[in-house]
């Protein structure tokens, strides 16, 4: 099992490093710099001396390999990712300040995923075509249907209509630059109902196709038959049997949950103003503020393929067949 | 030694309700298991002898259901209880599944938990039905892996199935099926999926373990090869009847049914002169939703009379002291339809229903 992991963590690396230079060559493919993009809005204010001098500076006239260069071995040893153009700030300052909140988010989020989807998953596979799994089946392709922004939308208004909610961001206007309290707290459970129902809805109905499909597979497998018919009860053959084999893919998810969670709730964190990374990614792109953007795409590469780490060490733990090829 | 019945199946009828109409899986079939016999269930697939087994267990897949006749269990004190009556459900039946009733499946890659050690489903077995403590549990399990011939059996308790080839799982099934020391095991073509030097290992062991336990055991099978080694009765099913039953002897030697003696027909034999062509039983087994009127044979059988046979549906017959067939070849008031009397004939006797005492 040890030697296992360190087998699969030492892989990461080259994996890293391939992602690193894909990740850099993508953001510099569109034509132009953060420079075009920035004089493009200001129309002859700048003397061509001026952007010159700027180019130079920032070091885009370099090759690209001395960019690229220039950018890894800032983080890879000093942890420096590099400066923003656009907020003139460091980009490690950046994403660090926004990190907190996503990823509080995010697991937040996959919790409640996995605690609605697994039961309910569970449910509609074991009473195939009852009326609860058709009405689950529905909601769940309504889930699976709906746009994000759509939903929330929805939600921001029935939050402010009839819960007299101040929607949008994740704190009222009075806590937001205020010292962390219980009060403070409270104000953050009473708005992050709204993203984690937003961004979950989709991932949820999704798993819960997942795990209905899985468990149907594992339903009708000899085994379980065998456990029946050793007098084990109905509940526990079920939970020790199916759902224990069905969980697998389950398990699997978090490799894709971790990133997406981060990325793919961008437009959500738009339409709510979450002080997430989301938005500022989008910016960055938008705005080819390139330190930036790489540090973001090198970073949710990062996080899947640590997703996918941690959720092959979890079926290697679960599923003793992996373990022992 | 008397015979004493151990299970008695009577006039049992499990149907499935699909969504193009009610299937007859079983319809109004009739056994007896003794104490200490192998009675054989043989026939083509799907003619019900699996649905038969399940229905023993009580655990018939959806949507089929245990619709009447009834399935008496004997304890050695003479009591009884009729598992056709009971709730799938209840607690009641679960403590004879396992515990009175054993069952080993035909695929012994798959019917073992592929997460779960042999030990854990062994001893999970044992400690459902008697109150033993792990260790206890544990220690009875490597014995009873020790028997049934798995070398190093405490360091196997924690292999995983995978872990074994074919032969060795179907006798750690073997060994979990017997390890609650039942009355009754059933075992749905056991040797089927594995090679043939594996099978007859197989059933020479099931033999010995069933003579040390006194076990009586339920052989489902289509390989007649495997009835005359193991069984002690046979009975013959078609089309979720049984169309005769008698002894293994009786069977090879005088069957009476047509189409017992069209599966006898088809068996290649050692000795054979070239040449000589193996009988097949011509045509194909009806849709189960499309039963022939009459005798369900007749649509294939080669004595079948017209007028007769397509349309009175035979009893069982008691046509001799230990042997019953439904056909109307031997039925009092239609046996003068058949010109040439079928070999191993008796005088035609008593209609007893669907009910045969074998």
């Amino acid at each position: 099992m040890h030697i296992y992991i360190f087998k699969r963590v030492l892989m990461m690396i080259p994996t890293l490093i391939l992602i690193s230079i894909v990740a850099f060559l993508v953001i510099q493919l569109p034509p132009g710099d953060f420079l075009t993009a920035l004089t493009a809005g200001m129309e002859g204010r700048m003397t061509p001396e001026e952007i010159a001098y700027l180019r130079e500076r920032y070091g885009l006239n370099d090759p690209m390999w001395l960019q690229y260069w220039k950018w890894i071995s800032g983080i890879v040893f000093e942890g420096d990712f590099g400066y923003s153009f656009q907020w003139r700030r460091p980009v490690s300052e950046l994403i660090w300040s926004h990190l907190g909140l996503t990823v509080l988010i995010s697991f937040v989020t996959l919790l409640f995923v996995w605690a609605v989807s697994f039961p309910i998953g569970v449910l509609s596979a074991v009473r195939q075509y009852s009326f609860s799994d058709y009405f689950f089946t529905f909601i769940g392709f309504i889930g699976l249907a709906t746009p994000n922004f759509l939903l929330a939308l929805v939600l921001m208004y029935v939050g402010f209509k009839y819960f007299g909610q101040s929607v949008g961001g994740l704190f009222s206007p009075e806590y937001q630059n205020a010292p962390w309290s219980w009060a403070k707290l409270g104000d953050l459970m009473a708005h992050l109902w709204i993203p984690i129902i937003v961004i979950g809805t989709a991932k949820t109905a999704e798993l819960i196709r997942v795990m209905r499909a899985n468990l149907l597979d594992e339903l009708h497998k000899p085994y379980v038959a065998t456990a029946r018919s050793k007098g084990l009860g109905e509940m526990r053959t079920l939970i020790k049997y199916p759902i224990r084999i069905a969980l697998n893919p389950f398990i699997s998810t978090i490799g894709w949950v971790l990133p997406s969670l981060v990325s793919g709730a961008v437009i959500t964190a738009v339409v709510l103003n979450l002080p997430t990374t989301g938005p500022l990614l989008l910016g960055a792109l938008r705005s080819q503020d390139m330190y930036l953007a790489g540090s973001f795409i090198l970073m949710l590469s990062t996080l899947t393929v640590v997703g996918t780490l941690i959720s092959d060490i979890l079926l290697a733990w679960l599923d003793p067949r992996i373990r022992y090829q | 030694m008397t015979k004493t019945p151990v299970l008695e199946i009577r006039d049992l009828q499990t149907h499935f309700g699909a969504r193009e109409g009610l299937i007859k899986a079983v319809d109004g079939v009739s056994m007896t298991v003794n104490r200490g016999e192998t009675l054989a269930v043989v026939g083509e697939s799907g003619c019900g002898k699996s649905i038969t087994a399940w229905s023993v267990m009580n655990l018939v897949p959806k949507p089929g259901k245990i619709v009447g006749g009834s399935i008496n269990l004997y304890d050695r004190n003479g009591g009884s209880v009729d598992i056709a009556a009971l709730d799938p459900k209840s607690a009641e039946m679960r403590a004879i599944r396992g515990a009175r009733v054993a069952m080993i499946f035909q695929e012994p890659m798959t019917s073992l938990s592929p997460v779960h050690t042999i030990g854990n489903q062994i001893v999970e077995m044992i400690r459902l039905h008697q109150p033993v403590t792990k260790k206890e549990a544990e220690a009875q399990a490597v014995r009873m892996l020790d028997r049934v011939g798995i070398p190093k059996p405490t360091e196997r308790m924690a292999a995983y199935p995978f872990q074994m080839s074919g032969g060795m799982r179907q006798r750690v099934v073997i060994a979990m099926a017997l390890s609650c020391n039942a009355d009754l095991l059933i075992a749905d073509e056991p040797t089927t999926a594995l090679d043939v030097t594996t099978q007859a290992n197989i059933l020479e062991l099931m033999k010995e373990l069933q003579a040390e336990h006194h076990t009586s055991m339920i052989l489902i099978t289509h390989d007649l090869g495997v009835v005359a080694e193991v069984a002690d009765e046979v009975a013959v099913m078609y089309l979720g009847r049984a169309v005769e039953q008698t002894d293994v002897f009786t069977l090879f030697d005088h069957a009476q049914h047509p189409y017992s003696r069209a599966l006898l027909g088809s068996i290649p034999e050692l000795g054979k002169t070239r040449g000589q062509r193996l009988t097949a039983i011509r045509g194909m087994i009806p849709h189960p939703l499309n039963r022939p009127l009459g005798c369900t044979f007749n649509t294939r059988c080669p004595m079948a009379i017209k007028g007769a046979c397509d349309a009175v549906e035979p009893d069982l017959i008691q046509t001799g002291p230990h042997h019953h067939t439904r056909c109307l070849a031997y039925q009092n008031g239609y046996t003068h339809h058949f010109d040439k009397k079928p070999e191993g004939a008796m005088r035609p006797s008593e209609t007893i229903g669907g009910r045969a005492h074998v």
